[in-house]
């Protein structure tokens, strides 16, 4: 992988040459561009190494994302995968923006 | 209001209507909001339901055991059992303080209360009464909350209560909220942070409550963050009634909300089950508002299942909600799924008479007539002159 990304100015990635368009927040904006390899290079953005259990929760996301499940952090934590303090450690700061960017899903909305 | 609007349009020699409710009074909960400071008395929230119940519609006070979708029918603690052809819940949703560590302390009603409830409400107006003052943290411990708009007005109202009282330089306010600023839609954010900032209030953002510390009086987020309070006034994680998960009906949030069609109301589960206001998993606000306009739309799906047609009516999430800033003043948001709350006037473009997103006097006094027309068109089921879905008459939509 070659190319920096800096999901705070631009509007398209590059990842092993594909182009891949996300929002000025820098989430992508079609979740199938998504790839294992592109999720190492958005956590490197937020510092973050991935392992297996980052995958896990990843790929749990993604498929909820998918049947049109609406997530929250409380969600993660009834998922089995991991209980809301590990998803904290595993991604800090904010859990469910930063792993839903690293995931190649849309920004969790709230509904209030 | 359900019971109200149906018993207009049913036929009263087929249909039947029974109401079950496990409580004789009626609280008008927008006013446990104004019970602390000592701006509405506590007598003046609450009325006997039977009063709205109109003419004809049977009327039990009963607890509900379950309800077993399967069998159609409705088990009561009574022992009773009440079968059904289209069945209605509106139970609600309710703060339980004991899903957070150490909430329901050895503080609880000491230093730590809610508002959300009347015992909450009546205990902190005394609490208040005669405060010293310190540090004041009001925390949201979910996202998901009832009226996500009260604990905003809470904190104004808390600002002005304590200016009033000529103490507001020993008090420190501190609004600590899991969402990322004062509230969720950008534009609103602003303006509310803006205000908060104006009033000398502390936002603390993006802090999840796991626990309270009693013993060192802080508030500890799964982060690790720590937060110390003199007095707490939280917003315990909210949940719909446990009877939804004793009849295996919540979702898999584990909050007892029932997984409902976010346009027809029809329960995902059973299709003579409809579902209304905070009892749902609607991405809707939690808001009073939003299960008036619900219910415009329950009623013409209702009438449409029973007559064997297609449920066409189509709830947009429409919210509408006055937030009282403090001093006289409010201001205004409404909003559904797709459209947040923009800048404008309502319900009439130009003349208003009410500000979206400004803070004005008249917003003030539409929160305040707005116990009047709860009472007498809303309970009675009667329609408000705001269309039923959102309307983008009177917004900005350009502006920032």
């Amino acid at each position: 992988m070659t190319n920096q990304l800096n999901n705070n100015t631009m509007e398209t990635l590059k990842s092993n040459g594909t182009q891949i368009e996300v929002n000025a927040e820098g989430y992508l904006k079609n979740m199938n561009q998504w790839t294992p390899e592109l999720a190492h290079e958005l956590a490197q953005n937020e510092s973050i190494e991935l392992t297996d259990k980052h995958f896990e929760v990843l790929n749990w996301l993604r498929a909820k994302q998918a049947e049109g499940t609406a997530l929250s952090i409380r969600k993660v934590g009834n998922s089995g995968l991991v209980d809301i303090k590990q998803f904290y450690q595993l991604f800090p700061g904010g859990p469910l923006k930063i792993s839903s960017k690293i995931a190649g899903i849309p920004k969790p909305v709230s509904c209030i | 209001m359900m019971a109200n609007k149906l018993s207009r349009n049913l036929n009263k020699q087929v249909w039947e209507i029974t109401i079950v409710d496990k409580d004789e009074d009626h609280y008008y909960q927008p006013g446990f909001l104004f019970i602390p400071f000592a701006i509405y008395k506590p007598e003046q929230v609450i009325r006997p339901k039977k009063d709205f119940i109109p003419k004809g519609v049977n009327f039990l006070i009963d607890k509900i055991e379950k309800i077993e979708g399967e069998k159609n029918q409705v088990v009561l603690a009574s022992g009773q059992i009440l079968s059904y052809n289209v069945l209605v819940v509106a139970t609600g949703t309710i703060p339980v303080p004991e899903e957070t560590e150490g909430l329901k302390g050895k503080l609880w009603y000491k230093d730590i209360f809610d508002f959300y409830t009347f015992e909450g409400s009546t205990r902190l107006a005394k609490k208040l009464e005669n405060w010293e003052g310190g540090k004041l943290v009001i925390n949201l411990a979910e996202t998901l909350i009832k009226c996500p708009v009260a604990p905003l007005e809470f904190t104004f109202l808390a600002d002005a209560y304590f200016t009033e009282k000529g103490m507001r330089d020993k008090v420190e306010i501190f609004y600590v909220t899991p969402l990322s600023g004062a509230f969720t839609k950008p534009k609103a954010t602003a303006m509310l942070n803006q205000l908060m900032a104006e009033k000398n209030i502390t936002v603390i953002p993006d802090f999840y409550m796991q626990m309270v510390d009693n013993d060192r009086k802080v508030l500890i987020s799964y982060d690790g963050k720590e937060v110390p309070f003199d007095l707490l006034v939280s917003i315990p994680v909210n949940k719909g009634d446990e009877m939804i998960e004793a009849s295996n009906l919540g979702d898999e949030d584990g909050l007892n909300f029932v997984p409902t069609d976010k346009h027809t109301l029809q329960s995902k589960k059973f299709e003579n089950m409809f579902v209304i206001g905070d009892a749902t998993n609607v991405p809707a606000s939690k808001a009073g508002s939003v299960a008036h306009f619900e219910a415009e739309i329950l009623t013409e799906n209702i009438l449409s299942y029973i007559n064997g047609q297609p449920l066409e009516a189509k709830f947009d999430g429409h919210a509408n909600c006055f937030i009282e800033t403090g001093f006289g003043k409010g201001t205004l948001i409404d909003f559904n799924y797709t459209t947040e709350p923009l800048p404008g006037k309502f319900p009439f473009p130009i003349v208003g008479p009410m500000d979206l997103l400004k803070v004005t006097r008249a917003n003030h006094y539409g929160k305040l007539a707005f116990k009047w027309v709860y009472w007498h068109i809303l309970l009675t089921g009667k329609k408000l002159p705001v269309s039923t879905n959102m309307s983008m008459s009177g917004k900005e939509v350009d502006a920032n």
